[in-house]
């Protein structure tokens, strides 16, 4: 093993959260960082012909290779766990940028009382309402302290929306029922497609309050703090598995790592696989030295680094620290430990597929061109005669129908999924289709959680992350309500037909469902509920430091980015502002 | 023609597919594929198990699909087969752009910005053109690649 100087910070991950830091501490700071990312090297002139639906879409090209590392699942502890041998019910990016690359660009921010789920539905509902076997948790900051951090990334990225809610004062048109802003979007609402419109009248006359999805897919040229300048949006509906040809969404590529480059202090390795994070047990509980990894010709380097910053996928955060042997396994039996508990997902599904008479262009438009109504969210709506708790977003997204994935949805007096009345139908119904999809809040609970597989192994030979995930009864019963509500729109809608989702069952890790996981690096305001305090400071190792969705909680039904991104800026704020003055636990 | 250049490309050949053992070739639906066999092998003895179909009637052609319509052949080659008809041509199918005309899909368009919130109620229709048409240079496909 090749041991290479110490560097100031080395950050492992080249993804939205890792080269967020990389800019910050390149930019404000003089300390040398060294950002270690295991894919390729990326840069925004990739995706000036990438607009295939076959390699990138179905064949996914931008996704991990699988072949080298995936994770293992189960539904519960009876269960043998097996390893999911192709992309399914996530979709997590390689390479520089990661997933913030093939996004859709969605921008919400989590409703105020998502932050307090913990106190305030029980000081609501009495602790007897929660679901029995629930571990929801507080996050250990309020929404107050993010949202000058909101608004921060929103400028970052240019983010075209309707604010509904300035500074206390509700906004008509926007969404009435977000959390109180301290400024307008910095651009107006992307255009809305027919669908989209379609959707946006009903549930006007339905009483709801529909508002234009927040958008990193910009509506118009937008130059930010930074001096990076982008293109307004052309509605060319590759967005979602694709990186954007015209820069026009969001990326860590076009706005990060240009900015990136300018620092002289900041370099970026690629091929740079982490294995390890090198700890040195102490009174305290330890002390990071650097990172090992296996470098693009396979050679096995130690970095040395007075900072760790992890900054790996989700999931993969979680599995480093086991694998490193950092912090205290989760053990669902005893409720013991804290890494790798509160593995959450989002309860995401097409809630109902709407058959029209009049085509919709559905070629056209844009991953966050749409509509979105929030009545149905959080504890927006009353739930007393209810048998569940919390609720999500419905949205008619017009994001680019893609023909390969939507040919040959029909409706149900179709009975077969192939032959010539199908066809027919399929040829017929393929631009007269649209899904009004759900994203609902996924609660916590004891028994999902995360920890390494026992018998599969990545091409290296370190054991895959295992993950026991399953819905309850609250996810279930959420999603037969939202599915009825859902209905009575499309119909509003003018839809001829219309197919409701058939409910949730057990977890099916082959549908496709977002890729907003949460969970197993939780953060919290006591060490004895959490892996990491309210800065995304480990508890035991305090230069380490532990970025993106791994320190949610739980799942807040809104699409994370925009929060994983407020709390790097806060946490970047904090190593700057305090750590690198006294280095030490900052809570 | 497109489902052989699949074949023999990465994806026929498991190239990033998860494929260490053990193997639990009786997993539920909802493990996802579990099995050894790639897709070459899986067509191999798929087109096996349909000895003289090309023999056969129309009407004997459906009944033998009947039989076969829920094995994960089947489920390949339906899916292979959707793929082939509304893939970019430069894979091989999807030849003249006839599957896109038949469902009014233009293709990859560089701008939609002046139509997008227009044409509402009625139907769309640019000339399809390809990826290489609308960029201007030869794309290569990934099965040619890798």
């Amino acid at each position: 093993m090749k041991t290479l100087p110490a560097v100031d910070v080395v950050i492992v991950g080249g993804g939205w959260t890792g080269l967020l830091m990389a800019k910050e501490l390149g930019s404000r700071t003089a300390l040398s960082v060294v950002v270690l990312e295991r894919g390729g090297p990326r840069k925004t002139v990739d995706y000036a012909d990438d607009m295939d639906e076959l390699d990138y879409a179905v064949r996914l090209r931008m996704m991990q290779d699988l072949s080298q590392e995936t994770v293992t699942f189960r539904h519960n502890l009876s269960e043998r766990a097996l390893p999911l041998r192709q992309h399914g019910s996530f979709l997590h990016g390689a390479g520089i940028g990661g997933s913030g690359e093939h996004w859709n660009g969605q921008m919400p921010r989590i409703l105020p009382d998502c932050f307090e789920l913990l106190s305030r539905s029980t000081a609501k509902y009495g602790a007897k309402r929660l679901p029995e076997d629930h571990s929801i948790e507080d996050w250990g900051i309020t929404y107050d302290e993010l949202e000058p951090h909101y608004s921060r990334v929103e400028v970052l990225v240019g983010v075209s929306g309707k604010a509904g809610n300035l500074r206390g004062k509700q906004m008509e048109g926007g969404n009435v029922f977000e959390g109180w802003r301290s400024a307008e979007y910095p651009t107006p609402p992307t255009k809305t497609p027919y669908f989209s419109t379609l959707f946006r009248d009903a549930a006007k006359v339905l009483g709801y309050h529909p508002y234009p999805t927040p958008a990193a897919t910009i509506s118009q040229a937008y130059t930010n703090p930074d001096g990076v300048a982008r293109a307004g949006c052309t509605y060319c509906g590759f967005c979602e598995r694709f990186g954007c040809m015209i820069g026009a969404k969001a990326q860590p590529t076009n706005i990060l790592l240009p900015v990136i480059q300018k620092r002289k202090n900041v370099s970026i390795r690629t091929g740079a696989w982490v294995r390890r994070i090198v700890n040195e047990a102490t009174q305290s509980g330890g002390k990071a030295r650097g990172v090992t990894y296996i470098d693009a010709d396979g050679e096995e380097i130690f970095q040395r680094a007075e900072l760790v910053v992890l900054a790996s996928w989700t999931l993969n955060n979680t599995r480093l620290l086991l694998l490193s042997k950092i912090g205290e396994p989760y053990e669902p039996a005893t409720g013991k430990g804290n890494l790798g508990r509160n593995l959450t997902h989002q309860v995401y599904f097409p809630a109902a597929t709407a058959f029209f008479e009049k085509p919709l262009n559905r070629f056209m438009g844009a991953g966050a061109a749409g509509i979105r109504i929030n009545d149905l969210d959080g504890d927006v709506f009353d739930h007393s005669g209810l048998p569940f708790l919390r609720g999500g977003t419905l949205e008619a997204v017009s994001l680019g129908h893609r023909p390969i994935a939507n040919f040959g949805v029909v409706p149900h007096v179709v009975k077969t999924g192939w032959g010539s009345e199908w066809k027919k139908a399929g040829l017929h119904y393929y631009d007269r289709t649209g899904n009004i999809m759900f994203y609902g809040e996924h609660l916590a609970y004891r028994g999902n959680f995360m920890d390494l597989d026992p018998t599969y192994k990545n091409g290296l030979g370190d054991p895959l992350l295992r993950l026991t995930l399953d819905w309850r009864d609250n996810e279930q019963r959420m999603a037969e309500f939202v599915t009825s509500k859902t209905v009575e729109i499309a119909r509003a809608m003018g839809a001829k037909e219309v197919t409701s989702f058939p409910g949730l069952r057990s977890y099916d890790a082959t549908r496709n469902q977002s890729t907003h996981i949460q969970g197993g690096t939780i953060m919290g305001s006591s060490p004895d509920r959490s892996v990491i305090n309210p800065y995304l400071q480990h508890w035991q190792v305090s230069n380490l430091f532990v970025l993106g969705a791994s320190a949610f909680p739980q799942n807040g039904s809104a699409n994370p980015t925009l929060t994983i991104l407020a709390l790097t800026y806060r946490t970047a704020d904090a190593i700057v502002d305090r750590y690198l003055k006294s280095p030490a636990a900052l809570a | 023609m497109y489902i052989d250049r699949q074949l023999a490309g990465p994806w026929g050949r498991d190239r990033h597919r998860y494929t260490r053992g053990p193997f639990e070739e009786n997993a539920a639906a909802e493990f996802g594929y579990q099995g050894k066999a790639t897709p070459q092998q899986i067509y191999r003895q798929g087109l096996r198990d349909l000895k003289g179909f090309d023999q056969l009637a129309p009407t004997g052609q459906d009944e033998k699909l009947k039989q076969i319509e829920t094995t994960l052949f089947f489920s390949l080659l339906r899916q292979n087969t959707i793929e082939g008809m509304f893939c970019d041509p430069m894979h091989g199918g999807n030849i003249d752009m006839v599957g896109w005309q038949l469902i009014g899909f233009p293709g990859p368009r560089m701008s939609n910005y002046d139509d997008v919130d227009k044409h509402f109620g009625e139907a769309f229709r640019p000339k399809p053109a390809s990826l290489s048409l609308v960029t201007g240079h030869k794309v290569i496909p990934s099965e040619d690649q890798e």
